[in-house]
């Protein structure tokens, strides 16, 4: 199996451990990733919030490498990275002055042929029982929330991806892991996405919701499978605790290093030293 | 508050949302399920309901002065429940390129608008976010105001960097890609053609 990687701007800065157990995990699977070259920003929150034209554009840069390398199939891990190629490639396929438009722009002709997939949607598509068959450690101390967040599942008639109210495919990976899923009402809320640096208080307030709800459902862990979701749950943690005069200490991994790991990696392979909050003790 | 309702800015102020792709305002019903479910509501001056009847009523500066259109954090919880399937997050975007555009951002909201100038400033120079320029851009618009505000962010924002690079987790230097003046010339031509479009 191989397939295009993009691996979008968090993934080669704050969000490295997603870069580094994503290759690690697919390398375990034998799925093989063919990064796209000279791949650009795609504009995230700050283009679709400030100019639409420009929110299309730049994904559809993208989109266009893509297609030139031949890739008809490209991993994008970040939810909202995906969330921002799958939704110029919808709009340019519904609207042929768009699509014109945007060529120019980009000075490259995109014919509409890339599918973009998330982590989650390539396990499914790798399938639940092959993965089964390439677990080497069964996470067994593991009680985990699943979080999905925004973007990996909304809006439904864009990303057409799993359940927009009570999506599963995170549970259904983590189970063939051997790991706990618990049922928690907090899945598909939201943690307050790029407004980490802008909006602290906004974040600080969404997340602790969140963890307060995983750990009162019985979880030891939270994964997720958005560098955003992380940097709000783990890196701000100790800002949360010190907001709410709380001492929490709640793991976050991205579910691409408990794949990682379950398959056989060791805990730096896997990135698990780049947390904020320890995330060894669930390990040992 | 009073506001005076003419009917000439009811049917514009409709139009030129359709017109920018924020759908159809009439289709509203003002069920109220899109606040009933915004995760972000307690932080907002204005409804998400209320922003879709305000627009109705035609109250342009009202609507594009909101603390709500920029405390909005595009998580498409209305859009996935609405059920006339009217596209509120979209509507939002369309709202805050016009309170941008015309300068009407809401003072209580400059710091987004200050990061996502931050954040496309780094693209259009790099092709690729250089997350310590960009931090560093944003710290020294906001620090002064921050300060003044709440010090003990900055402290966590510096405790939080520091981490980062302990972790490696920062680039010194940004990763500058080959094409980044293909990406410099994506900003340039989008400029060029919305100029044209307002002249228009």
């Amino acid at each position: 199996m191989k397939v295009g990687y993009y691996p979008g701007c968090s993934l080669e800065g704050t969000a490295r451990e997603f870069d580094i157990s994503v290759r690690k995990s697919c390398g375990l699977l034998g799925i093989e990733l063919e990064e796209l070259d000279d791949w650009s920003c795609c504009g995230a929150t700050a283009a679709h919030n400030t100019d639409h034209l420009l929110s299309i554009a730049l994904p559809a840069r993208n989109l266009a490498l893509a297609e030139r390398q031949g890739l008809d199939q490209v991993l994008s891990p970040c939810a909202a990275c995906s969330n921002r190629l799958i939704t110029a490639h919808r709009e340019m396929e519904e609207n042929e002055e768009l699509r014109g438009a945007v060529e120019a722009i980009i000075e490259m002709s995109y014919s509409g042929k890339v599918r973009v997939l998330n982590y989650l949607g390539l396990i499914l598509s790798f399938g639940i029982d092959n993965l089964r068959a390439k677990v080497r450690r069964e996470l067994a101390n593991f009680k985990v929330a699943c979080y999905y967040g925004c973007l990996l599942v909304r809006p439904p008639k864009i990303v057409e991806f799993d359940d927009p109210e009570d999506p599963q495919s995170m549970d259904k990976i983590l189970t063939a892991l051997g790991a706990e899923v618990v049922d928690w009402e907090y899945k598909v809320e939201c943690c307050g996405g790029g407004f980490t640096i802008s909006d602290p208080t906004l974040v600080e307030t969404l997340a602790h919701d969140i963890i307060r709800n995983a750990e009162t459902e019985g979880a030891n862990a939270i994964s997720v499978s958005c560098p955003l979701c992380h940097a709000n749950l783990d890196m701000k943690q100790s800002a949360i605790n010190a907001r709410f005069h709380e001492k929490r200490n709640m793991p976050v991994y991205y579910v691409s290093e408990l794949v990682a790991l379950a398959c056989g990696a060791t805990p730096e392979e896997a990135g698990i030293n780049k947390h904020f909050v320890d995330s060894y003790a669930l390990i040992r | 508050m009073t506001a005076k309702i003419e009917q000439a800015s009811i049917e514009s102020l409709a139009r030129e949302v359709e017109l920018l792709g924020g759908g159809r305002v009439a289709d509203c019903y003002q069920c109220g399920k899109c606040s009933a479910g915004c995760p972000v509501v307690s932080f907002m001056d204005m409804l998400p309901h209320q922003v879709v009847r305000y627009i109705q009523l035609g109250l342009r500066d009202e609507v594009l002065t909101s603390r709500t259109i920029w405390v909005c954090a595009s998580c498409q919880t209305c859009t996935t429940r609405c059920p006339k399937e009217f596209d509120i997050a979209e509507l939002m975007d369309v709202l805050r390129a016009l309170s941008y555009r015309e300068g009407k951002v809401s003072v209580s909201q400059k710091d987004k608008l200050t990061f996502h100038r931050a954040f496309l400033r780094s693209v259009e120079h790099h092709g690729r976010i250089f997350e310590l320029g960009m931090i560093q851009n944003f710290k020294m618009k906001t620090a002064a105001k921050q300060a003044i505000r709440d010090p003990r962010v900055l402290m966590q924002d510096a405790m939080m960097g520091k981490g980062m690079l302990f972790k490696n987790k920062l680039r010194l230097m940004p990763d500058t890609i080959k094409g980044k003046s293909q990406v410099k010339g994506i900003f340039d031509r989008v400029r060029e053609l919305e100029k044209a479009e307002v002249k228009k």
